[in-house]
Order: structure tokens, then C-alpha cells, then sequence
């Protein structure tokens, strides 16, 4: 595990949340490319769960409503669904989760992504959190 | 509940960048650097844990033995002065009251090492037992307690205390001192590890863990919380109080039969356990794996290959060591031994798991 995320204070907190991304309060982003959001769990997420050990994915193909469980992932101290931020059908998992799942500690806004959605309402996007936003709830 | 209680390490784990939560009543370190760095801590070179949770009373008197024979399933008569011994006390149904060590400080003098949440129960159960020329003294509060575990603990240690600790056996302990107050070294532990719990005054446990975190940082010693303790004691193949026993389950069930010896005369549920001994019981515990990527968590249901209902997790996690998912639970006994095929209910789905022969984990001798 790297030095990097052990570090807990408020400052890198604030640095890591890129503000291009948008969140929600299940505690996972969304980094928007036309009609093809990438989505993975926040710093804050990672960082409850502990050391991340099993990521499930669904299948590339599959649809997912907004708010329905699209996956699982499990810390050596607990399990927690993933959440569908939007809805729209998978175009792409990310497959290195299911050797490396302890990227989703080292690095969980970036190379730690789990699944790309085909947008089927866009209109969705809008509503979710800023990443101000995000950070005050994680701060309450 | 009263308040949640502190223990004396409390400002030494926030210093340390502990997480803090609640259990059994007090605010505890459930990690510090991420509970797996903590686990390979402790199974390759040493971790420091704060244990000051657990509870300690004192009984004292001639009748003191016979008090202890009366109150716990093992024979506390072969222990000599300077030996500890793992043992339960239980209700007149066999049911566990609390699993416990055992001190014997003098022939007339014992120290029973109990369970941070069931140390009141226990204290009164006690004492509402007590006969004969015995006084029994809660010291709960008058002991700090720290685990320092792992391969290299004895080498650490020997550099912070002025002892021979190759003169200390497993389960063996010495009154020593530290910092001019009363300190007892004892070789026991809930890791599978080598490794000392050591009892010190309160106000010397600040110190004492900085000095064998400074004595232990070239050899990567680093403070420990309860979710490595866990982890850690579960591939040991050790129940947790609460969890995998509790008063509705008999030493017998907990496959604690080792520790249960009716030939030592009379004591609380001796006539339960003989018979369990004798008739059986209807469930047992047994230790699993899941086949493939699953982990048991604690309340997940039990199935046989039919899909019935046998019983439930009462402790599961994945492995560190072994890296892949462990557990325990109560099954139907027919069920309770090594290389049955069971499945596990987790979350709607049904995985397979494989019971073994615990422990999950033996360290290299």
C-alpha cells in the first residue's frame, strides 16, 4: 500500500477529489465522456472499506436502472454493494480488478474504475453531487 | 450500556493515527496503518496491541483453588505458581458463561483474565458463588494490558524488560516490574504467534509502548488494532467470547472438550457436560473455507448440498495468510468434521465452502 493513501488529512482529501468528476452519496463517481460515464468508488469509500480483496463485475451487455446494484466489492472486514449512479448498459469492466483488487485502495480515482455506462437517460447526470458537494457529505 | 470507557493507551492511538470505534463498552483501535499491513506485521516480525479492555479479578484465600475448581471446567489444580491456563466457566446447563485464563500467582492466589464485555456478569456470578475463606477483588481498572506478538517479540521485548524471557514457557508467566510498579509477563496470546500479554500499572502503558515501539522499529514493529485481531485469531483456529460462544453453547458444542475434565471432582454444569460427553450433542462447531472467491460473514446461513438450512456463521473473514475466505460456524454434528462439502448463503447466492481440520494457520515452529 502506498505512503500516499495513508495520509488522512484534510488537505489531500480536498486535492483528491477531481472536480470534473460528478458523485454520488453511495459514494461513487462518474467521469463523463459524451454518452459513456466511467465509474468507480470515492477516496472515502475505499478508505471505510480497509483493504480491498474481491471486486465483482457484471457483464459487459447488462443494464442497470439508476440505484440498482451492478456489483459487489469486499474488504477483509466487509462487503458493500456497488450502486448504478445512472442508468444505461455496461460497455466495459475493468477487468485488472479481478487480479489487482487492491488498486481500489492505491489508486481509486483512477486506474481503479470499475465499469463504463452507456447512458440511457443523460438527464441523470445532472442531478448528481458536485465534488464540493460530495465532500461536505463525507464531512457531516 | 453506561458510558464508553477509555483505556490508559487512549491519547498513545489517536497519536498513533488510530481509528477509533466502540466495542465491548470501550473506545478501541480497530487499525492504524490498514488491517492488513497489520496482519503480515504480526506474522512475520511483531505487533503491539492495546488489550486493557480485557478484565481481571482476583481471587485470594485458602479456599481460593477450591473456588476456581468449583467455578471452571478445567483442572486448575495441575498448574503450579507462574503457569496460566486456558479454561470456561459455565452455568449449571453447560452453557458458557465466558472462556477465560487462569493465573495461578500463589497457592492461595489466582488471577482470572476475562472477557472485556462479560467482566461485570462475570464478576457477579462469581461472587455470588464464593464459599469458605476466599475475598475476590475486581482489578479491572488497576490493569493496563498489552499484546506484543509475533516472530520477533521475545527479541523486542527482552530489550525493554531486564529478564531472561527464554526462562518464560508458553502459557507461563513472571511478576516483574516495570517503571517501579507491579508488571506480570505472561507467554500467552490470540494471534498463533509467539508472543507476551503483558499486565502493567495504568499510568506506566504509555511509556511501556513507546519503548517497545522505538526498541521494535528496526524490526518493523508497529501497533496492531482489533481488526488484525481478529483476523489473526480466527486462522489461529480461536473463538471469540460473543461470537462462536456464548450461554447458549457448551464447551462440548465449541469443540472445548480438551479443556472440560470431570475426573477433578465436582463443579458448575459438570453433570450437563458428562452427559454431553457421553449422549452427544445435536450441533457442533466446525471450521470452513469457501471454494473460490466468497467470504463468510458473521449471520450467513449454512446450507447442505439439499439446500437445507444447518446452521450459521458465527465468525468469518478472509484470510490474509491464506488469501481466501474463512469461517466458523454451528452445524448439525453429523455435518462437524473435516472435508464435508457445505455451501453458504451469501447474498442470494449460494458458494460452496469445504469444512477443514482448524486451525487455518500454524506458525513454523
Amino acid at each position: 500500500m502506498s505512503p500516499a493513501w495513508r495520509c488522512r488529512t484534510e488537505e489531500f482529501a480536498m486535492a483528491d477529489y477531481p472536480d470534473n468528476y460528478q458523485y454520488t452519496a453511495e459514494h461513487e463517481w462518474v467521469s463523463v465522456d459524451g454518452d459513456v460515464g466511467t465509474i468507480g468508488i470515492t477516496h472515502h469509500a475505499q478508505d471505510e472499506l480497509g483493504d480491498v480483496v474481491f471486486v465483482e463485475l457484471p457483464e459487459v451487455g447488462a443494464s442497470f436502472e439508476q440505484n440498482a446494484p451492478f456489483g459487489t466489492i469486499e474488504s477483509v472486514k466487509a462487503v458493500s454493494d456497488l450502486y448504478a449512479p445512472v442508468s444505461g448498459e455496461v460497455v466495459e469492466i475493468n477487468e485488472e480488478l479481478v487480479d489487482r483488487p487492491e488498486i481500489v485502495n492505491e489508486d481509486p480515482h483512477g486506474s481503479a474504475w470499475m465499469v463504463r455506462i452507456k447512458f440511457s437517460d443523460p438527464g441523470q447526470i445532472d442531478a448528481l453531487l458536485t465534488a464540493s458537494d460530495y465532500q461536505a457529505l463525507t464531512q457531516e | 450500556m453506561s458510558d464508553i470507557r477509555q483505556t490508559p493507551l487512549h491519547n498513545w492511538h489517536v497519536r498513533q493515527g488510530g481509528r477509533m470505534v466502540d466495542f465491548a463498552g470501550w473506545r478501541m483501535p480497530v487499525q492504524y496503518s490498514g488491517l492488513m499491513d497489520e496482519h503480515v506485521a504480526v506474522r512475520g516480525r511483531a505487533g503491539l496491541f492495546d488489550v486493557s479492555h480485557m478484565g481481571e479479578i482476583r481471587l485470594r484465600g485458602n479456599d481460593a483453588l477450591a473456588m476456581v475448581q468449583r467455578l471452571t471446567v478445567n483442572d486448575a489444580s495441575i498448574i503450579e505458581d507462574g503457569q496460566a491456563q486456558y479454561t470456561a466457566m459455565v452455568n449449571d446447563e453447560g452453557g458458557i458463561i465466558d472462556d477465560l485464563l487462569v493465573y495461578r500467582m500463589a497457592a492461595d492466589e489466582y488471577l482470572l483474565v476475562v472477557n472485556a464485555g462479560t467482566t461485570a456478569k462475570d464478576y457477579q456470578w462469581i461472587e455470588s458463588h464464593l464459599q469458605g475463606d476466599v475475598t475476590i477483588a475486581n482489578e479491572s481498572d488497576d490493569w493496563a494490558q498489552v499484546a506484543l506478538q509475533g516472530p520477533a517479540a521475545a527479541a523486542v521485548l527482552s530489550r525493554v524488560v531486564e529478564l531472561d524471557l527464554a526462562t518464560i514457557g508458553y502459557y507461563r508467566f513472571v511478576v516483574h516490574q516495570y517503571g517501579g510498579q507491579p508488571a506480570i509477563i505472561s507467554r500467552t496470546g490470540y494471534t498463533g504467534e509467539d508472543g507476551f500479554e503483558i499486565y502493567l500499572a495504568p499510568a506506566q502503558a504509555t511509556e511501556f509502548a513507546d519503548a517497545i515501539l522505538e526498541a521494535g522499529h528496526d524490526d518493523g514493529v508497529i501497533p496492531a488494532g482489533l481488526g488484525a485481531r481478529d483476523t489473526l485469531r480466527l486462522e489461529a483456529g480461536m473463538m471469540l467470547y460473543g461470537n462462536d460462544m456464548d450461554e447458549n453453547r457448551s464447551p462440548i458444542e465449541a469443540k472445548l472438550g480438551w479443556i472440560v475434565k470431570p475426573d477433578k471432582g465436582d463443579f458448575i454444569g459438570r453433570d450437563a457436560l458428562v452427559r454431553q460427553k457421553t449422549e452427544g450433542t445435536a450441533e457442533r462447531i466446525v471450521a470452513f473455507k469457501a471454494v473460490g472467491r466468497g467470504i463468510p460473514r458473521h449471520g450467513y446461513t449454512l446450507l447442505d448440498g439439499q439446500g437445507n438450512r444447518v446452521g450459521e456463521v458465527t465468525s468469518g473473514t478472509f484470510s490474509p495468510t491464506l488469501k481466501e475466505g474463512i469461517g466458523m460456524g454451528y452445524v448439525e454434528t453429523a455435518l462437524a468434521s473435516a472435508e464435508i462439502q457445505i455451501f453458504i448463503e451469501m447474498r442470494g447466492k449460494s458458494v460452496e465452502a469445504r469444512t477443514v481440520k482448524p486451525p487455518f494457520y500454524r506458525r513454523q515452529q
